[in-house]
């Protein structure tokens, strides 16, 4: 294995232990959520965008690393987002956390697994058409909503930490 | 605020807190050992084992495919990193015993029945439609809610909205509804 390989399953076992822990990989919790009973999933993720997007812009600033948007494909990130959830719903996974449950043995996800290697592959045979059709509308490029906005990345990362934040008491008040 | 919770797992937002000093972590050492800066993500995966597995039986059509040839099918970081996730999950529900050979999920089976058969398709076709909305989208909630969000991405804003609104109303129209 490559440095690359290595670095990438090291990463990996660490991200599965945590997320396995944080207890979001299995149907319940993705569903749950979805439903607004369980919101576990989201106070992992939420926890987990405030505590990197402080690093992350912070070694941004610093000039360490480059920052990669995205690009803001309007018709992409519109359908292909509806599309997205409306899939998550019925399959109980998103990609990452498929392979996991997997892990913990709920081994029907191995026929999410299935499903999505052959959209995937339905993807690539698609590509052309969707390049031409849905990519070809209206493109925004890779941009920052402080970019968009036009104020400094902090001001929009306090604007979502309130927001996290207010989210959070919530989630907690009504014990969901 | 409790540290365990019902369930024998960790704190969700001590488990998240600690996935994003992961991603940081993360970020920094793909930068520093690769000369690259790589994020957390998931979803090109599937693009590229498609691709690897399509290889095997017609090797012409992968090479041709402007897809596959964006996106290189080969083993990199990702590649690993989601086969860490699953190892990741075996380790940790091994040793707290939360493993469970599951075929039918219990929200699943209050609403379909416990045929193991309806949860595949369903599993199956859920994950054609999805992953074909991720790749349009060009990220699903790693690549796009953790980290295009922690990079304060607009299209991961957009997208992660989106992904909870259309999955919360699909949810609802699936499973509201309880079986007779």
């Amino acid at each position: 294995m490559s440095i690359e390989q290595i670095l990438g399953l090291i990463t990996g076992i660490i991200f599965g232990f945590l997320l396995q822990k944080g207890r979001v990989l299995r149907f319940e919790k993705q569903i749950g959520a979805l439903l607004l009973k369980d919101m576990t999933i989201i106070k992992l993720m939420f926890s987990a965008i405030l505590v990197g997007m402080v690093g992350i812009l912070i070694l941004s600033d610093a000039g360490v690393i480059k920052l990669s948007h995205k690009p803001m494909n309007l018709g992409a990130v519109i359908i292909g987002a509806i599309l997205f959830g409306a899939g998550w719903a019925v399959m109980g996974f998103c990609p990452g956390t498929s392979i996991g449950a997997l892990g913990e043995g709920r081994w029907h996800a191995f026929f999410a697994i299935a499903g999505m290697v052959v959209g995937a592959a339905i993807y690539a045979e698609l590509y052309p058409f969707i390049k031409s059709t849905v990519l070809s509308w209206q493109d925004f490029g890779k941009i920052g909503i402080a970019e968009a906005v036009g104020v400094s990345h902090w001001v929009v990362a306090v604007v979502v930490a309130v927001v996290f934040g207010l989210m959070f008491r919530i989630f907690e008040k009504r014990n969901i | 605020m409790k540290l365990k919770t019902a369930d024998g797992g960790w704190n969700p937002y001590f488990a998240g807190a600690l996935i994003g000093l992961l991603a940081i972590a993360s970020v920094l050492a793909t930068t520093t050992l690769l000369g690259k800066t790589s994020y957390l993500g998931a979803s090109t995966t599937f693009v590229r084992a498609a691709g690897l597995l399509e290889r095997s039986v017609a090797a012409d059509h992968v090479a041709e495919n402007d897809y596959f040839t964006k996106e290189k099918v080969r083993i990199d970081w990702q590649f690993m990193l989601v086969a860490g996730i699953f190892i990741g999950a075996l380790l940790s529900s091994k040793s707290d015993k939360s493993f469970k050979l599951e075929p039918v999920p219990p929200i699943w089976k209050d609403r379909f029945g416990s045929s193991i058969y309806k949860r595949a398709a369903g599993a199956f076709i859920g994950g054609i439609i999805a992953m074909i909305g991720a790749r349009m989208a060009d990220g699903c909630p790693s690549g796009h809610g953790l980290s295009g969000m922690m990079q304060l991405s607009m299209s991961s804003l957009v997208a992660l909205a989106l992904f909870f609104g259309s999955g919360m109303i699909a949810a609802n129209l699936i499973y509201a509804r309880r079986r007779k």
